[in-house]
This record gives structure tokens, C-alpha cells and sequence, in this order.
């Protein structure tokens, strides 16, 4: 399983982008610093993050973030909310880590 | 108001990059000497109006209650441009009170209006 981190806002960066082109079936992705921008349905890769679902992928977001920014009430149901030690947790049970920024 | 007319463009979310404190910075400085300051949030700056930011765990200074103090400064032409908005899912009333009530959404011919009248405008 590779954990991937998305560090960027969907809305200005392509970390996002490649990373949904090449994440695989089994993968988590963890949203962190302005990466958590991509938990908003408006997001033009909403679909994308909702899809993986449907792939066994398994999509984070980093809650200190999520607070500092004030997205508390916009994290949808699919995405589920990670603290630090859940995210060292996840970079325990990886084989491998792939940082997009 | 004396002094030139400059327009700050903050185009950046806040927290990821150091450049939303950055621009609010300078723009404090201007209100200090007296400027004739235009504020302008688009793009991922609308962001940095969203209210509730919460930012102690991550240990860095609240951006919000910074952007409350624009007025005590004199800065209060505080404009949002609306399409950035629509397109994050987000309207004039997603953003904090009470800051919301000195701040103005322009349409795309309004925001080409703010540049024109401009002497300096100054990008972060």
C-alpha cells in the first residue's frame, strides 16, 4: 500500500491532478497543509476523490488543518478526518510514501 | 484620504504559504502611513475570509482575527472577486461576520474597473 499526501489546493496546484492519475486500488491518500481545499464538493476533482470509493482507496484529511482553515463543516462523509497520530500511523503501515507538492 | 491609490491582490490561501501574512503585512503598513489601500481577495484568497479557522494545532497566529483589524487601520475597501467565490462553492454570505459587512463581491467588469483606477498595484 503506498500512502500518498496532496499538499496543494486543488484549485491552483496539479498535485492533486497527478496524483488521483496514478494513485492505485488499495492506496490512501491523506490531505494535508492546503491539500484539505480538496475535501470542497467544488472542487474541480470532487468526482475524482469520490470515485476512489469505489477503487478501495481510502481518502484522509488532516483535522489540525481542516480546523486551521475553518473547513470543519465542509468535510464530506466520504473523507474521513486523520489526527498526527493517525498519520504517522498510516505512514507505519505503507510500504512506500509518495509526497505530491 | 491622501495618498496613492494601491491595490493589494491576494490570490493565496492562508497557512500553506507564508504569503497571505505577508500581504496583510504590508498592507497594515500602508494603513499605518496613510495610504489610500484597496484590498482585493480572489482566487484561493477568498479563502482566507472563511470564518472559524481554528489554527492552534497547527501553531501558527489566527489569519482571520489579523484581517479583523483592517479597519482599525483605516483599510476599508475590502472588495471579493464573485466568481472566485462561485467556483469554490462559496457567496458573500460563506464569508465572517462581522468582517463580511465592510467587504463588496465584484462582478469581473467591477474588478477591471478597481484596476484601472489604481496608481500601484501590488501582487501576492
Amino acid at each position: 500500500m503506498i500512502l500518498h499526501t496532496v499538499n496543494k489546493s486543488p484549485f491552483r496546484h496539479d498535485a492533486l491532478a497527478s496524483c488521483l492519475r496514478l494513485i492505485a486500488d488499495g492506496d490512501a491518500l491523506l490531505l494535508i497543509e492546503d491539500g484539505v481545499y480538496g475535501v470542497l464538493e467544488q472542487q474541480p476533482l470532487a468526482g475524482g476523490i469520490f470515485d476512489c470509493c469505489n477503487r478501495n482507496i481510502v481518502v484522509y484529511a488532516l483535522a489540525a488543518d481542516i480546523r486551521a482553515r475553518g473547513l470543519q463543516d465542509k468535510m464530506p462523509g466520504h473523507i474521513i478526518p486523520c489526527n498526527d497520530a493517525g498519520f504517522v500511523d498510516l505512514c507505519c503501515r505503507a510500504d512506500k510514501t509518495q509526497s505530491w507538492y | 484620504m491622501s495618498g496613492k491609490k494601491i491595490l493589494f491582490v491576494c490570490r493565496r490561501s492562508p497557512y500553506g504559504t507564508s504569503l497571505a501574512r505577508e500581504a496583510l503585512e504590508a498592507i497594515l503598513a500602508g494603513g499605518v502611513f496613510e495610504q489610500n489601500i484597496s484590498v482585493l481577495f480572489m482566487d484561493d484568497g477568498v479563502f482566507q475570509l472563511l470564518p472559524e479557522q481554528k489554527p492552534d494545532s497547527i501553531e501558527s497566529k489566527n489569519h482571520l482575527a489579523m484581517l479583523q483589524a483592517l479597519p482599525l487601520y483605516d483599510v476599508e475597501s475590502l472588495y471579493v472577486e464573485d466568481d472566485s467565490l462561485r467556483a469554490r462553492g462559496l457567496d458573500h454570505q460563506s464569508l465572517a461576520p462581522p468582517l463580511r459587512q465592510q467587504i463588496e463581491a465584484l462582478d469581473n467588469a467591477a474588478v477591471k474597473q478597481l484596476f484601472a483606477v489604481q496608481d500601484t498595484v501590488v501582487s501576492f
